[in-house]
């Protein structure tokens, strides 16, 4: 347990502590400070150029609609990836938590984890290859039909959302199944046998002590979603145009980095936002589970 | 609800392998495209490992392959043992500012890389290091640094002191008392740890993409830009591999760890 710090403790602690938070300071916290000088900035203050404040990067997200508009897609998209994977995942959460014991518990609960860790870029490729016009889905489908059957999902909305949903859903199955372990059978069994029926047992039971998880998982798809630039270039095609994508473009191809820094800015502000609402919730959350 | 109705629950677990299937099957496609002859992925399926002798031949894809590597083996290093430190300091003493100094954690995890690697982006130029493998190894460290303190405090949360206590009455030095009780019983939660380590920067892909060189990639990184040239099996191939090599890192992982679960 942790103890008050004696003489030598105060010299202990922070020799042990500074290398990794001076490490995270010159990686992360001046990075972020950086872009945020240089989102101010008129021109890019590199090789001697001319360069003063303005406010001229923020001024540009609201001169046009343009970039409101991709703001709103992502958010858009970001609210439907995660609506799904709460629907497709609270059930799944709740087979394993409540219905699969032992062993057999485990190694599913591993096979759900296990892509979730894995390479993302490499998943969202597969979709690629199971979508693209005669690839794996189109020939499926020809099973069941007669005759030459192209679906076309790839490089449309649709197959970005599917390729979301597939690389964020784990995460919402493991927060929720960790809130709806914690749940006591007992109280189940309780409400039961006071004549609750199953419905009011979700509605009063269940869904509120399972809120802070799914809360938590829901919080952690839409936020990676909403910054998400790799997923719609490789499965939206001409579709594909979202406020990340915007975001890579300013960095990789038009190399306008202080109006890419305010964009990253905007979208880092609208995080916060939303991660300093849940953080209530999220607090709850990690409560119930440790 | 065990006994509250069959068909209910075994609606419910038919739904768990519904998603299971949904979950591997574009992985199960790919890997098997890998093995396919025809290079526009026709079908009927004609096995053949050419795409793999393809890839072994080509010397851009080694380089990247060998680059992820060293990256991914540096940063394992690094960030466990900084890790390791920070975790063990976070445990044993109360001081103030333990609470920022642990929610400090969440931003390298919770903030979207783009974000973060745009930002790094913009830093590293700033100080003159510029784009390149080591930028890309800071990067990495910095991302995997958060993973290895949570992983091996979960560990330690389990610890109990008197036993340090214990070996200090019977005798032990405070380095004897580290070697032969403390650490034994980090281990675990270290070689998880690590192995997290390794899975972050080895499948990292946006915040290399933003810091690697053109010409100096890494294999994630190289991999989409060949994608953005269109499909062919060798990006199966290669990313069969990647694939491979992610998931044994976190079976063995698995373990040592239970990911959060209580089991």
């Amino acid at each position: 347990m942790a103890q008050p710090l004696g003489p030598g403790d105060a010299r202990r602690a922070a020799l042990l502590l500074t290398p990794a938070y001076l490490w995270l300071t010159a990686a992360v916290f001046l990075p972020l400070s950086a872009m945020l000088f240089f989102s101010l900035l008129s021109d890019a203050p590199f090789r001697g150029a001319d360069w003063r404040f303005t406010l001229d990067n923020y001024r540009a997200f609201f001169a046009t609609d343009v970039y409101a508009t991709l703001l709103w897609k992502s958010l858009r998209l970001g609210l439907t990836v995660t609506a799904l994977c709460v629907v497709i995942g609270f059930p799944c959460a709740w087979v394993l938590a409540k219905t699969i014991r032992g062993r057999a518990r485990e190694a599913l609960f591993l096979l759900i984890i296990l892509p979730f860790w894995s390479n993302s870029l490499v998943r969202v490729f597969s979709w690629a290859i199971v979508l693209r016009g005669n690839g794996a889905l189109d020939w499926l489908a020809g099973l069941f039909s007669s005759g030459d059957v192209r679906l076309g999902l790839l490089f449309t909305p649709t197959a970005v959302v599917i390729g979301l949903v597939h690389s964020y859903l784990p995460y919402v199955i493991l927060t929720t199944y960790l809130a709806l372990q914690a749940i006591d059978d007992t109280l189940i069994e309780a409400a039961r046998s006071m004549g609750a029926d199953r419905r009011t047992i979700f509605r009063r039971l269940v869904l509120p002590l399972s809120l802070p998880g799914l809360a938590a998982g829901a919080v952690l798809v839409f936020v990676p979603v909403v910054g998400s630039f790799m997923e719609p270039r490789i499965l939206g095609g001409r579709f594909g145009a979202y406020f990340g994508t915007v975001i890579e473009d300013q960095f990789v191809a038009v190399f306008n980095w202080p109006l890419g820094a305010a964009l990253s800015f905007i979208l880092l502000a609208v995080v916060l936002a939303i991660l300093s609402a849940a953080a209530p919730v999220l607090r709850r959350a990690q409560g119930a589970a440790a | 609800m065990r006994e509250g109705g069959g068909w209910l629950s075994r609606l419910g677990v038919a739904w768990l392998w519904a998603v299971l299937a949904f979950l591997y099957a574009p992985i199960v496609v790919m890997a098997l495209m890998s093995f396919n002859a025809s290079p526009f992925y026709q079908l009927p399926f004609a096995f053949s490992t050419r795409w793999y002798a393809d890839l072994w031949a080509n010397a851009e894809i080694r380089a990247a392959a060998l680059r992820s590597l060293v990256i991914a083996a540096t940063t394992t290093a690094i960030a466990t043992a900084l890790g390791c430190a920070a975790a063990l300091a976070l445990f044993r003493y109360a001081f103030r500012g333990k609470a920022l100094l642990q929610a400090l954690l969440f931003p390298p995890i919770a903030i979207p890389w783009l974000i973060t690697g745009t930002a790094m982006l913009i830093f590293f130029f700033g100080v003159g290091l510029g784009r390149g493998a080591p930028a890309v190894l800071i990067g990495h460290v910095a991302l995997a640094l958060p993973y290895v303190v949570i992983v091996v405090n979960a560990r330690l949360a389990s610890f109990d002191p008197t036993l340090e206590e214990a070996a200090r009455s019977l005798g032990a030095s405070p380095w004897m008392v580290a070697r032969r009780v403390t650490l034994p019983w980090m281990a675990p939660g270290v070689v998880a740890g690590a192995l997290f380590a390794f899975a972050v920067s080895f499948d990292q892909f946006v915040v290399s993409y933003f810091l690697a060189r053109p010409g100096d990639a890494t294999l994630p990184v190289l991999i989409y830009t060949s994608i953005r040239k269109g499909f062919t099996p060798e990006i199966n191939a290669v990313s069969t591999i990647v694939i491979g090599v992610s998931m044994a890192a976190l079976l063995a992982a698995a373990r040592f760890s239970n990911f959060g679960g209580r089991r």
